[in-house]
């Protein structure tokens, strides 16, 4: 006989604003298998929780309903508290009166009535409860991180020297990401490169990080502390133990006019290349799209210059599988690079340029070696324009965030150009400055009033050419929404960061959430920002959202912690929500008829066979098993099983249709 | 293909020549022109300026009128008319309560079955066949000007790019001409205020003007009667605001793509121009 105790929560106001707590608990007491039911204003906090203990004891209950919030915050908290008192965490279940209910509904007597049905629906659920036990899985000591930016050389470190093993995969034939193309940073101005490369020769020197450049994750499965990744290594065309990086090919390969993907297209690389001088690893790939030998099977001047023969011209993709226990994403951002703003003539003007094109304008290592040219025909630029919010905050034609860094870098960039053209004019046109962060908003007072920055507060609504100049027209609207018209010689747009390309496909691979804008979705947006919704995979920098330097490197520390933290044990405990066949005595052994119809449907491969054999060894039977360490619980299976066979533990046909036929 | 047609009050006055080359073009390409039956005045340019229902429900009748005449589509040469029906159009749409309230008014049903088209999108469906049609290509250079009615407000018209159109320049381009990159494609000629302030719209006018003929052009090629014949019929008052003497001849699409298809330059009402177009074909 059950004996089962309901604990109806008010949330504060949540719920007991709107539902009438002390009636669901008193007409609660009526129903059948129900020895005990009381409300609590906060049933999650320490004396709430002490109730249930007490009661658990107190009246030998058998099974416990909590009637308060969403499941997902707080029944782990309920079910420490069942097993605290003795009693199997899984027979302790949540009805959930806020989202379902009292946040959905007026305060109304239907309300409180629809509350107490919940909870009566739950009583009868718990009625059917059968004690569970954790799963318990091992875990795979080593990491994997994907993306080679500060991010994820940062999550890669702090791992590698917390003493586990970390494979480091980067897309590009160099780590480095975004921040080894910028010339300073922001609020300091010290230099990218010089902050940037000691981390990436340490990352590369690091006893427990290997390192894998120009390849991609093609496929993972598994669960979390046991994953297994497939690595697509691409074709450098290289030996990469025979290469010394001594650049001989680089020389001499005749193909030199092919755009610099590290320049932003504003300078000129070989088919054969390096991306840039500080690269690591300093061994060259061939850009097979661009290669003379390629495309005309003629050339390969490259190998015969090789002094020490390490070019490979038939090398081919390999792929190499590695098991894994955690994962962190860093795949980094694009920055917006459409043909949006056709009315600022990007794309059709030259001199109007990108943030991250600016950049290696400025860039000491850049294609003018930090002089200050404009790319049309090399002029020192006289006077220039930064546009802010060029994509950001439009609703109408870009993304409606915000993305964040583009105030400190216009900042910066206006400043970096005052300080290398002291006579020259530098305008900035913004809608709001937003430069919260430590020494952010000092930094975009001193671009102002020390090194004399005109900021007006307004759109640019077109930039156009006339007589070899960028006419910017906009508005300044601190000044009456009076009309402004600058001839520049250069214009920078402050375009809106975006996700990486080819996010929602890597985050469907990983069975990872993501927002609207392609951005990784964190699994709580307060209280787990380096978690996703699969367990096991972190995440860290700007592939979540738009992040600065400093935000993207403590996020990356934190996902590090994540990860030691989850390799500090030996084994880890799962839900045991998972599928299971039934079995029975022999000579049924199960209603399984082995169709393996649930093979085919199970999105995680879960399902395998068992043989059943007499002591003869003849094979009686073939029955479909679960395999419980891959199985996510997710009931398809159920469904497809035409005799009833499978059942989800915790929500078996039996326990739904329970729910159902009380209501 | 049969296709309502609305021509609008200026295509029957100041703008003649753009309803006569409509008309003039529209059998050799295929097209029949059904006239919406008793049509009104769309209220252009000072209904919207004056009574929000009455911007309303004047447009709303002509599309009541198209609907009861069975058409599910309608010509609007005129950039105005097109502007405003679309935005009544969509207004009705979005707003069934307000869309009641004028079927009250007109004493007539809307349901929005009706879409409004200009003449490019038009145009632009016969880009298969034009290319074969063109006898004497329109072999200039030309600065395809749009104006700002026919592209703005963008979520509302969703044609071509708002900032930078094509579709005209393309259609140049079938005809035999070069289009310019210039820079003043889609700004305002100061449309109605040619009357009130002549002063103003010779300054907005002439600033078009003037970078049409600097970037080379050597007509300007437009789809909307505002925009022509403030280019054109205030040329005096331009030319005296630039201190300039500019003899670019302003014609409509319809009107050049008719020359390039070999049609009578007289058929499509070149001679009412201000500024002679002397662009006819024997020039070619």
């Amino acid at each position: 006989m059950s004996r089962i105790g309901v604990f109806t929560c008010h949330c504060g106001e949540n719920i007991g604003a709107t539902v009438d707590c002390a009636k669901v608990a008193e007409c609660t007491r009526n129903v059948p298998g129900v020895v005990h039911s009381v409300d609590y204003k906060y049933m999650c906090s320490d004396p709430g929780q002490t109730m249930i203990k007490e009661a658990i004891k107190e009246h030998n209950l058998t099974g416990v309903v909590v009637a308060a919030c969403s499941p997902r915050m707080h029944e782990p908290t309920f079910r420490n508290a069942v097993e605290e008192a003795g009693l199997n965490p899984y027979l302790c279940e949540m009805a959930n009166l806020r989202e379902h209910c009292s946040w959905v509904h007026e305060k109304v007597d239907a309300t409180t009535d629809k509350a107490a049905d919940l909870i009566r629906v739950m009583v009868e659920k718990v009625k059917h409860n059968t004690p569970l036990l954790p799963i318990r899985v091992p875990v795979t000591k080593r990491a994997l991180v994907l993306g080679g930016g500060i991010a994820g050389i940062q999550a890669a470190l702090d791992i590698a020297n917390a003493g586990h093993k970390v494979v480091l995969v980067e897309k590009s034939p160099s780590i480095g990401g975004h921040m080894s193309q910028l010339s300073e940073t922001f609020p300091t101005l010290d230099c990218s490169q010089c902050i940037l490369t000691p981390r990436m020769v340490e990352a590369a020197r690091h006893p427990n990080i290997t390192l894998m450049t120009y390849a991609e994750l093609e496929k993972l499965e598994g669960f979390i502390g046991n994953f297994k990744a497939t690595i697509r290594k691409k074709a450098r065309q290289l030996d990469e133990k025979l290469c010394t990086g001594c650049g001989m090919c680089i020389t001499k390969c005749p193909q030199k006019k092919i755009p610099d993907e590290f320049n932003e297209g504003l300078g000129k690389r070989s088919a054969i290349y390096v991306p840039f001088p500080q690269a690591v690893p300093n061994k060259p790939v061939i850009d097979k799209d661009n290669c003379t030998f390629y495309k005309s099977g003629k050339c390969k001047v490259c190998e015969k210059m090789c002094p020490t023969g390490a070019i490979r011209f038939d090398q081919q993709d390999e792929l190499v599988t590695l098991d894994v226990g955690a994962i962190v994403l860093a795949t980094g951002f694009k920055v917006m690079r459409t043909d949006k703003f056709p009315e600022y003539g990007y794309g059709k003007y030259a001199d109007v340029i990108d943030g991250l094109q600016f950049e290696r304008l400025a860039s000491a290592s850049g294609p003018t070696l930090g002089a200050m040219k404009r790319p049309s025909d090399g002029k020192a630029p006289e006077t220039i324009v930064f546009v802010a919010c060029s994509g950001s905050r439009d609703r109408a034609k870009g993304v409606p965030y915000c993305s964040k860094i583009c105030c400190m870098y216009t900042a910066k960039h206006a400043m970096l150009y005052k300080h290398k053209m002291h006579h020259g004019k530098a305008y900035v046109f913004y809608m709001d400055i937003r430069s919260g962060g430590k020494d952010y908003d000092e930094f975009v007072r001193r671009a102002i009033e020390e090194d004399d920055v005109k900021y007006i507060r307004g759109r640019v609504s077109r930039i156009y050419e006339e007589d070899g100049q960028l006419i910017v027209k906009g508005a300044d609207t601190l000044l009456g929404g009076e009309p402004v018209e600058i001839k520049a010689d250069m214009v920078v747009l402050a375009t809106a960061v975006q996700a990486q390309d080819g996010s929602e496909e890597l985050a469907q691979k990983l069975h990872v959430s993501y927002d609207p804008y392609h951005f990784f979705a964190e699994s709580h947006p307060k209280l787990k920002p380096v978690e996703t919704n699969t367990a096991g995979i972190y995440l860290a920098g700007a592939c979540q959202a738009p992040r600065d330097i400093p935000e993207t490197v403590a996020q990356a520390s934190g996902a590090a912690a994540k990860v030691a933290c989850l390799f500090s044990r030996d084994e880890l405990t799962r839900e045991p929500v998972v599928a299971v066949v039934n079995r029975l005595p022999a000579p049924t052994f199960s209603y399984c008829v082995g169709c393996f119809l649930c093979q085919s449907a199970c999105p995680y491969q879960a399902i395998e066979a068992e043989e059943i054999r007499g002591r003869d060894g003849t094979l009686i039977k073939t029955l479909a098993k679960v395999n419980a360490g891959l199985c996510q619980g997710c009931g398809t299976c159920v469904s497809t099983c035409r005799t009833k066979a499978i059942d989800i533990q915790g929500f078996s046909n039996e326990q739904i249709f329970a729910e159902l036929m009380t209501l | 293909m049969k296709i309502g047609y609305y021509p609008g009050c200026s295509l029957l006055g100041s703008s003649r020549e753009f309803d006569e080359s409509v008309r003039a073009l529209a059998p050799a390409l295929g097209l029949e022109l059904v006239h919406v039956p008793d049509w009104n005045c769309c209220g252009a340019s000072s209904a919207h300026v004056l009574d929000h229902r009455l911007a309303l429900a004047l447009p709303a009748r002509i599309l009541a009128q198209a609907e009861a005449a069975g058409l599910t589509e309608i010509l609007a040469p005129c950039a105005a008319c097109y502007n405003r029906l679309s935005t009544a159009r969509d207004t009705l749409e979005k707003d069934p309560a307000l869309a009641r309230e004028i079927e009250a008014i007109i004493e007539q049903p809307v349901t929005g079955k009706v879409r409004i088209v200009n003449i490019l999108e038009v145009l632009d469906r016969f880009s298969d066949v034009i290319p074969g049609k063109i006898t004497k290509p329109f072999a200039h250079k030309v600065a395809c000007y749009y104006g700002c009615l026919l592209v703005r407000p963008p979520k509302v018209l969703k044609f071509d790019r708002a900032e930078d159109p094509r579709s005209m320049d393309r259609l140049m381009a079938a005809a035999g001409a070069a289009p310019q990159e210039w820079n003043f494609k889609t700004e305002c000629c100061g449309a109605a205020f040619s009357v009130t302030r002549t002063d103003l719209v010779a300054k907005m006018s002439g600033k078009i003007v003037d970078n049409a003929v600097k970037h080379g052009a050597e007509a300007i090629v437009v789809a909307c009667p505002m925009c022509q014949s403030n280019l054109d019929m205030r040329r005096p008052e331009i030319n005296a605001h630039l201190g300039a003497d500019h003899t670019i001849p302003v014609l409509f699409i319809t009107q050049a793509l008719g020359l390039a298809m070999g049609i009578d330059a007289n058929q499509l009402g070149l001679q009412r121009h201000m500024v002679p177009a002397v662009m006819t074909p024997a020039a070619v």
